[in-house]
């Protein structure tokens, strides 16, 4: 092959053209591969909310019901319990819930017990730890015992990674997950019926 | 180009002989085998550790036949899949000792594959001019990470999930995206059906295919170059009078006969597990996961299997308070590099800048610890692939390097191990201190490299390899 043969620049442009109008007909055909890998219709169409009997939540008692996929945890607490949240306030990272993880926390559970003031013992909780997603397990008995600190006031700890959390969800400080435990909109249709991923406002 | 010519042989010759003829004017088949293992030379001194190239071949091929029988069993559907097991496990017959050939197999894998690499990192295979082969090795590491990871979500059980559910959600750490693309990589709110579905089709066809490709490079370069070994001495630069290495022989019969017996040594080890400890105390299959997924309830330990923990340690360790001590490792790192290293100036300014916004975001306003452990965590494999371009030591084999560098290794080996064994245990505040000092010294090992391997007084490497005929 000699260099002098002369490029005819007709040709090398039609070439240039054809290259390009692949190009993007492989992009295109990609981006509908990669789109195929979004939540379905029906998966969207599967986070209707769901009513929940509470009448028979004693007080120190839990309740777990699934929304969304997701365990959600209904804790009817007791006056100590209750009493032990304020004892916290320093030890947490985030008391007043500045700070969001999935869900934006509805403006009536933000306050110190995380609950709506006219129930404010029930505390509704998605149990979904905000570090990796596992779901902490509840360690309600107060005092030392093992991976919890010696001061400790009863609430959660998750198994994964060693985070902890209070009876109102709270995470303490210097633990692996970020943010407290999402609180999810419910309201109360009854003193004994509750309902979660809707309030007042709307479907969540 | 010449123009296509038979070749004739005289009629008497033998009919397998005129077959081959055949072929061969057609297609190279005596050519890749000659040039790929019948004629292949390579080193005369190679010991042991030589043997894990051509095992990890083996069960490469064992996890492929094994796995394929399986999926003629198995359903990819969350409400069947565990079911499906456990019928392999109990109706199928002989399905239990295919199921536990493929799940001993994984665990086989990673063995092999982590000896391979730690005679890579002693007898310094990956040096120059053999940077690309360690390249494709460490693709094929990833790989084979992802096929584990994709195939552990299969059986559909307790493990399965929350693991599948801890790493999805990894990067979710990362800012800004990191949601959505947890969210796309599940196709789901939560772990469920579409996940399994999707990492069913990786594990049984995309990434097999991906990994024969880069098995297939990795040993092309390999037979390229030619074989490192043990005294990291280039046989190439000494040939004989035959064009070959002195100090090499062809692969058929001498190694042939070698591998063969390395493969019958671990076949027997191999079938002594399947059969008689298929669960290996929980390590190569977890207890949880003999429950079925439950989206509801978190196993109280849950851990990933074993050859993952001492990456996942790293990613544990990384709590709110060691981020003060990470920006002052990274201070000091900058502060060391200026001092100590001959870089350009453009470089080392690159470097400083990098490590001034890793410290920035660090702070605990800007990025949280979540997102660093996973950021650590990453680089924990990754920093694997930059070998090559970190060990300055003049001399390639552990030999010939100065007696303290064997103490640097045995302290890495070490913090490796621990950092494994700890990320198989319930973190406690001591274990999460131990696993901080250990990532410490897992990153100084790399981070140091181009100084610690560069420094002492090397042994006088030999001209010819060392070795003792028998």
């Amino acid at each position: 092959m000699s260099n002098e043969k002369q490029v005819d620049s007709g040709r090398r442009g039609l070439l240039v053209a054809t290259c390009a109008a692949g190009g993007v007909v492989g992009i295109s055909t990609a981006g509908a591969l990669v789109s195929t890998f979004q939540p379905s219709e029906r998966a969207k169409a599967a986070g209707a909310p769901v009513e929940v009997d509470i009448g028979d939540v004693k007080p120190g008692e839990m309740k777990v019901v699934e929304w969304r996929g997701k365990p959600v945890w209904i804790l009817r607490r007791t006056p100590e319990m209750m009493d032990n949240l304020s004892k916290n306030n320093e030890l947490v990272a985030d008391p007043n819930s500045d700070k969001v993880f999935q869900l934006p926390m509805p403006d009536y559970c933000k306050n110190e017990h995380r609950s709506r003031k006219e129930h404010k013992e029930l505390l509704v909780t998605v149990g979904i730890c905000s570090h990796l997603g596992c779901s902490p397990s509840s360690r309600f008995t107060e005092g030392p015992q093992p991976n919890l600190p010696d001061n400790w006031h009863g609430g959660f700890l998750c198994p994964c990674h060693g985070s902890t959390f209070d009876l109102a969800a709270r995470v303490f400080k210097n633990k692996p997950a970020p943010a407290n435990m999402d609180i999810p909109p419910y309201m109360f249709l009854s003193d004994t019926k509750i309902v979660i991923g809707k309030d007042e406002k709307g479907e969540a | 180009m010449a123009a296509f010519k038979e070749t004739k042989l005289p009629a008497s010759a033998p009919a397998s002989q005129k077959a081959l003829t055949w072929i061969d004017d057609r297609f190279p088949l005596s050519k890749l085998w000659y040039d790929q293992w019948g004629r292949y030379y390579a080193p005369k001194n190679f010991n042991i550790w030589y043997i894990f190239g051509s095992l990890a071949m083996l069960v490469l091929v064992l996890q492929i036949v094994t796995g394929i029988f399986l999926t003629m069993h198995y359903k990819p559907d969350a409400n069947l899949a565990f079911g499906s097991v456990e019928y392999i496990m109990r109706e199928v017959p002989w399905g239990w000792l295919v199921r536990y050939m493929h799940s001993t197999g994984a665990s086989a894998f990673f063995i092999i594959v982590y000896l391979h690499m730690t005679r890579a990192l002693m007898y310094g295979s990956y040096r120059k001019p053999r940077e690309l082969i360690w390249l494709f090795g460490f693709a094929i590491f990833l790989c084979l990470m992802a096929e584990a990871f994709f195939g552990y979500l299969l059986p559909w059980g307790q493990m399965s999930y929350w693991g599948a559910q801890v790493i999805v959600n990894l990067f979710g750490a990362i800012p800004m995206i990191g949601p959505d693309l947890s969210l796309w990589i599940r196709g789901d709110y939560v772990v469920s059906d579409a996940t399994l579905n999707r990492f069913f089709a990786f594990h049984v066809i995309a990434l097999p295919l991906v990994l024969l490709g880069l098995v297939a490079a990795h040993l092309i370069a390999l037979h390229e170059v030619g074989s490192s070994n043990p005294d990291g001495i280039e046989v190439k630069e000494n040939l004989g009078p035959d064009g070959h290495p002195v100090d090499s022989i062809p692969s058929h019969p001498y190694y042939t006969v070698h591998d063969l017996f390395g493969a019958s040594v671990f076949l027997l080890i191999f079938s002594a597990v399947v059969f008689f400890a298929p669960e290996m105390g929980g390590y190569f299959l977890e207890y949880n996961n003999f429950l079925p997924a439950d989206s509801m309830k978190t196993p109280p330990h849950i851990a990933p299997t074993w050859y993952f923990t001492p990456f996942y340690s790293v990613l544990r360790a990384t709590t709110a308070d060691f981020m003060y001590v990470l920006m002052g490792a990274a201070a000091a790192y900058i502060v060391f590099i200026w001092l100590k290293s001959r870089l350009a100036f453009k470089t080392k300014a690159l470097i400083a800048l990098v490590g001034l916004v890793a410290i920035i975001g660090m702070l605990p306003q800007v990025l949280d610890a979540k997102f660093w452990g996973v950021v650590l965590f990453g680089s924990s494999v990754i920093i694997l692939a930059a070998l090559p371009w970190l060990d300055h030591s003049p001399v390639k084999s552990i030999r010939y390097r100065p007696d303290w560098h064997k103490y640097v290794y045995l302290v890495f080996g070490l913090a490796f191990l621990t950092l494994g064994y700890l990320g198989t245990q319930l973190p406690t505040p001591a274990f999460t201190m131990l696993s901080q000092v250990c990532t410490l010294l897992y990153f100084s090992f790399f981070l140091l490299m181009p100084w610690w391997s560069a420094t002492g007084t090397f042994k006088p490497v030999p001209k010819r390899v060392t070795y003792h005929p028998h």
